[in-house]
């Protein structure tokens, strides 16, 4: 398998504060990979580093063996990375239909496109996805009018439909009722089995990213502790040390 | 499957049948106030003009008044320069010193239309290159600073008349077939605005400028080529504006920079306000905006003189400071299953946000 | 305006009184600045009427010279009236627009501008004023360069009054409520502190600045109801050059500012030196935001 993200000897420094120190991760096309690792240990800016959201200090970044460091944001999204929020970010006052509508893939647009309707097939597409999530009965309302959980929804379906090579998605199961967290996890899967999609989840939910990741990577102090199988990671003294505070 | 609940008063296009036919018939019924009626379509373009950058986009620019007076002048300086030489024209101070034929008058406006367009696209893409890197209040006033200093800078520019202005060539025709003239001109430029929006809302580019409205990084996240849009939408803004100068300039016969041309207190702030007052964002808004202001303004103007603008700045605070959402804003929260939403257990649906 | 380039050169004490000029009237502008940055620190509100506020006071100052007062008695009368002033406009505008979005507090700002404008405009005439105080000009460097007394008197009256205003900001019981607002709204509720009292203050206190700087203003320059919004850019200007609640840095931007624009006046001719003031504005704000982007972020 080869490797679709390589991060080597990334850091990222905000004033005095090293939220990343030389890390070095890799996720091979289609794999799922957890990231793990007590607050504040620089998952999130790992992220942020990856999909371009600010400059790295130190180290590269490459997807599909090409660097992608200096690249915008936009970019590298459609190249084919996207990455969702932890605070979950939609389009508040546009439907869920037309929140799917615009996050069809933009690769191959052209200028010429920007004044073009969107064929019929596409809104097809959003409403399978929509049902996919379970979100059909509400894709009429405005987004900004569904619950948290259900706006996580819609930012996985917008993810799907936006058709990325790999997803980075940031604790997808925070705040969402533990009696819907295996259907969520039940669609990663099937997003990564059927839709062929690599996945990246900073998770804090043990049990989601013990059952979910092939391979875990666990950070502490803006440092990469350990990595490799869940169980290895799990019974790992010094991952359980970290999370208990006592390094 | 999806279904779509067509708003009731939108139902085969009854409304804008209505008002075509208004609009046609307007300067033979009421031919004393046919200036006063040509302005109005002009603020209808301008708003609604406006409303791609402001309401759709939420790039508020205070600038777009940029365009009316490039258009103004790109306008004029054709008419002139395609039969004399704009300086002497200029230092000669009066439209007496060009005498045209009707071919050459309408020749010199229609190319000059086109110029005006042509211009303002360019002065916009140029202004973008640089302008749509700024967000928020930074936009807003740094447009506002780049309008004024056009302003300041044209007034201080000879060729186009510095100080005392410029005259627009003279209208070939008898008493009042300029008013004439130019209210079909206005109402026409009015009109394909309005259908031409109403094309573009209606596809991606719609969604697209809503999106980087409601969240630009997250458009950015997901790939939409943000920087293109809004380019592409400040151009579409300027052209129709800049059209809308060029026809002020030659309804007016005087172009001013400051009063005039690239009068930030007076077209440039009115265009923000009958916006706002119709509706940010919706379709219909400005032109409904446009209608109240301007009559309001009509009657400001009627019994107020003097103290009329001092009214209009009132008029913008308490616009501003009480109606937020505009007419057409307030009318759908109130009355949401006439404009066509689906009300769900208390959550307003947008059923056809587009066509509004 | 290449001429005007080489007299520079060729004759270097131009320069030096551009420069002298620029530095005393930059104190007026960075009294105006301050009241901005005050406002937007604390009620984040960018007050796009601060230029009338400045002009208004300008015109109170003439005003009290008419029925008798001495010129410079109309600097602590432009400060009490335009505070009052700014206290109202609070009371029955500004305090339902601080909770909202930006956009909304400068388009209501700028209604007020034009409001203002339009008033002053009727009241007192389209004219341009001045106040007289009679002081002369000192000759310096074998009388090559000329320096207008009055200016160095503003200059002095300014620096007088921002000292006054920092030790008030630093000391008073208020100043210290407005400085914890500042940081914190909701913590400085919780400790007791009353919001709306300290809002009001500020902004009336920022009116009042403004209206100071004005009665400087109109002895060493000149007013106009149309002038206002020339003194809200500029204060914006330095505000964004500077940052919020770095005063050195204000200082130093409005004496640049001053500065820069009396060599704009020199070289590009006095009807641009308007319209300098507003493209340098456009060009600082891209020029910042074009640094930013190279780090990736966008200006916010």
């Amino acid at each position: 398998m080869t490797a679709l993200l390589e991060v080597q000897e990334v850091s990222k420094s905000f004033g005095g504060i090293h939220a990343n120190q030389n890390i070095s991760i890799e996720v091979r096309q289609g794999e799922i990979v957890g990231l793990i690792g007590p607050n504040g240990s620089g998952k999130t800016t790992l992220f942020n580093s990856i999909v371009g959201y600010h400059p790295i200090d130190a180290g590269s970044v490459r997807f599909e063996g090409e660097e992608i460091s200096k690249l915008q944001v936009s970019q590298i999204a459609r190249l084919g990375m996207l990455r969702t929020f932890q605070q979950t970010r939609i389009y508040s006052k546009l439907t869920c239909v037309q929140n799917m509508l615009i996050s069809l893939p933009h690769r191959n647009e052209s200028i010429f496109d920007i004044l073009r309707r969107f064929p019929p097939e596409a809104t097809e597409r959003a409403e399978e996805l929509l049902e996919f999530v379970g979100l059909y009965q509400k894709r009429h309302l405005m987004a900004g009018s569904l619950s948290f959980g259900q706006q996580k929804l819609l930012e996985f379906a917008m993810a799907l439909m936006n058709e990325p090579k790999m997803l980075l998605l940031d604790e997808p199961t925070a705040g969402i009722n533990p009696t819907l967290i295996n259907g969520l996890l039940e669609r990663l899967e099937r997003a990564n089995s059927d839709l062929g999609i690599t996945l990246l989840v900073i998770e804090h939910n043990m049990r989601v990213v013990m059952n979910l990741a092939q391979r875990i990577y666990c950070l502490a102090h803006g440092q990469l502790l350990a990595e490799g199988l869940p169980e290895d990671v799990r019974n790992d003294q010094r991952v359980v040390d970290a999370y208990l505070g006592a390094s | 499957m999806s279904e779509a609940t067509t708003p009731l008063w939108r139902r085969r296009g009854l409304l804008e049948g209505a008002i075509l036919l208004v609009a046609l018939f307007a300067p033979f019924v009421v031919p004393a106030y046919t200036t006063q009626l040509a302005m109005l379509w002009i603020m209808v373009v301008i708003a609604q003009s406006w409303n791609v950058m402001g309401g759709q986009m939420g790039y508020n620019s205070f600038g777009n008044v940029i365009f009316f007076g490039v258009g103004m002048y790109t306008t004029a300086v054709l008419q002139v320069g395609l039969f004399m030489n704009v300086s002497d024209y200029n230092a000669a101070q009066g439209a007496a010193a060009l005498q045209l034929t009707s071919f050459e008058y309408f020749l010199g406006l229609g190319l000059g239309l086109l110029a005006a367009a042509v211009m303002a696209l360019i002065v916009a893409a140029i202004m973008g290159s640089g302008l749509l890197r700024l967000r928020g209040h930074y936009f807003a006033i740094g447009t506002l600073g780049l309008g004024i200093a056009f302003a300041e800078i044209f007034a201080g520019w000879e060729w186009v008349g510095a100080g005392s202005g410029m005259v627009t060539p003279l209208f070939p025709g008898g008493l009042g077939s300029r008013e004439i003239f130019f209210y079909y001109a206005a109402f026409i430029a009015a009109a394909l605005t309005f259908l031409m929006l109403r094309r573009f809302y209606a596809g991606r580019f719609g969604l697209a400028l809503n999106a980087i409205r409601d969240d630009e990084d997250k458009a950015e996240a997901m790939g939409v080529h943000t920087t293109r849009y809004k380019t592409v939408a400040w151009c579409i803004s300027a052209i129709f504006t800049g059209i809308a100068g060029g026809i002020v300039g030659n309804l007016v016969g005087f172009i001013d920079a400051r009063d005039v041309a690239f009068s930030g207190i007076t077209f440039g702030i009115w265009m923000i306000l009958m916006t706002i007052l119709g509706g940010k964002g919706t379709l219909w808004g400005p032109v409904l905006g446009a209608v109240v202001f301007h009559i309001t303004q009509e009657l400001f103007w009627t019994y107020l003189l003097g103290w009329q603008r001092v009214a209009m700045g009132l008029l913008i605070v308490i616009i501003v400071v009480f109606f937020p959402l505009g007419i057409l804003g307030w009318a759908r929260e109130r009355y949401p299953e006439f404009f066509g939403h689906r009300v769900e257990g208390g959550e307003a649906a947008a059923n056809e946000g587009r066509g509004e | 305006m290449l001429d005007n380039l080489e007299i520079l050169i060729v004759a270097p004490q131009f320069a030096v009184q551009l420069l002298i000029a620029g530095v005393l009237i930059g104190a007026i502008f960075a009294l105006a600045a301050y009241g901005m940055a005050l406002v937007w620190g604390v009620m984040n509100i960018i007050n796009v009427v601060q230029g009338e506020f400045v002009i208004l006071g300008g015109f109170i100052a003439l005003t009290a010279v008419q029925v008798g007062l001495n010129p410079f008695l109309g600097i602590p009368v432009a400060f009490a009236v335009l505070f009052l002033i700014g206290y109202a406009i609070y009371k029955t505008i500004i305090f339902r627009i601080v909770d909202r979005d930006l956009f909304t507090s400068l388009l209501a700002t700028f209604g007020l501008s034009i409001l203002l404008q339009q008033l002053m405009n009727e009241i007192f005439g389209a004219n341009v004023r001045v106040l007289e105080t009679g002081l002369g000009t000192w000759f310096i460097l074998d009388r090559s360069v000329t320096i207008s007394q009055i200016m160095v008197v503003a200059f002095v009256i300014a620096v007088l009054i921002a000292v006054l205003v920092t030790l008030f900001m630093r000391y008073s019981r208020m100043g210290q409520a407005i400085r914890a607002t500042a940081q914190n709204a909701r913590a400085a509720r919780i400790l007791g502190i009353d919001t709306d009292k300290v809002y009001a203050t500020t902004y009336a206190l920022n009116a009042g600045i403004c209206g100071a700087a004005g009665s400087l203003v109109v002895m060493a320059l000149t007013i106009h109801p149309f002038q206002g919004l020339a003194y809200t850019v500029r204060s914006f200007t330095i505000v964004v050059v500077a940052g919020l609640g770095n005063l050195p840095g204000v200082i130093a931007a409005a004496f640049g500012l001053g500065a820069a624009e009396q060599f704009a006046g020199f070289i590009l001719g006095a009807e641009y030196q308007l319209a300098f003031v507003f493209l340098l504005l456009v060009f600082i704000l891209v020029w910042r935001s074009i640094l930013l982007g190279r780090q990736r972020k966008a200006l916010r």
